[in-house]
């Protein structure tokens, strides 16, 4: 058997579907939240326990 | 006799890996696109150094949220909400992190909506980054809702 109209077909089904990712595609508001969360941990520096801009202080400052 | 059905069974074994074959790749073709809605990538050298500058910055701006001085706004930015908290001597500083902040926010949600291929995004990156930095506040902390300053 040919193996054209089997790699005609393969490449029609890759476009179609490539083609609905680029063209129809909602603004994803879950996935957003959620790296929006990991960008704000990142910035407040709020660790898993909840304890935010609070620094360990260095002790033993030579003075 | 035997040959015929002996042939007409191959022929269907054929047809049915064939079909089994599209299924696959249809199959796969559809995984791909629940990923690429699945997903908003952050992981990129401009996002990671302005979240870095947030964070540098966060430092001089913590003490100014406790006081009330500046508070988180509904839009997504920050502001200087009552400059009477701050000495005189510090106001122009605390403008000047108020400003870069909002530059460095600006940025960072046009780069989201860079990033994922949709810099119409923009917008609902600045929404949902809005209501995030509000829900996780910090206690004491002030806020923007329904256009009035309340303290969390």
């Amino acid at each position: 058997m040919s193996a054209f109209p089997r790699v005609a077909v393969l490449g029609a089904v890759m476009a179609t579907a490539s083609a609905c990712v680029t063209i129809n595609i909602y603004f994803p508001a879950a996935a957003a939240e959620k790296a929006a969360d990991r960008i704000i941990e990142d910035v407040w520096q709020l660790g898993e326990g909840e304890t935010p801009t609070i620094r360990p202080q260095p002790d033993g400052e030579a003075k | 006799m035997n040959a015929m059905t002996n042939a007409m069974t191959n022929a269907m074994t054929n047809a049915m890996t064939k079909f089994r074959g599209w299924i696959a790749v249809l199959l796969l073709g559809f995984a791909g696109l629940v990923l690429a809605q699945g997903n908003i990538e952050i992981d990129t050298p401009a996002i990671a150094a302005l979240k870095q500058s947030m964070q540098q910055r966060h430092a001089k701006l913590a003490p100014l949220y406790a006081s009330g001085a500046v508070g988180l706004a509904a839009d997504g930015n920050v502001a200087l909400r009552d400059a009477s908290g701050v000495p005189l001597a510090q106001r122009g500083q605390a403008n000047a992190l108020v400003a870069a902040e909002n530059a460095d926010r600006a940025a960072l949600y046009r780069e989201i909506a860079r990033a994922n291929g949709h810099p119409e995004w923009e917008a609902d990156v600045r929404a949902t980054f809005a209501r995030r930095w509000i829900d996780r506040a910090q206690p004491g902390w002030w806020i923007q809702r329904d256009g009035n300053w309340v303290r969390k």
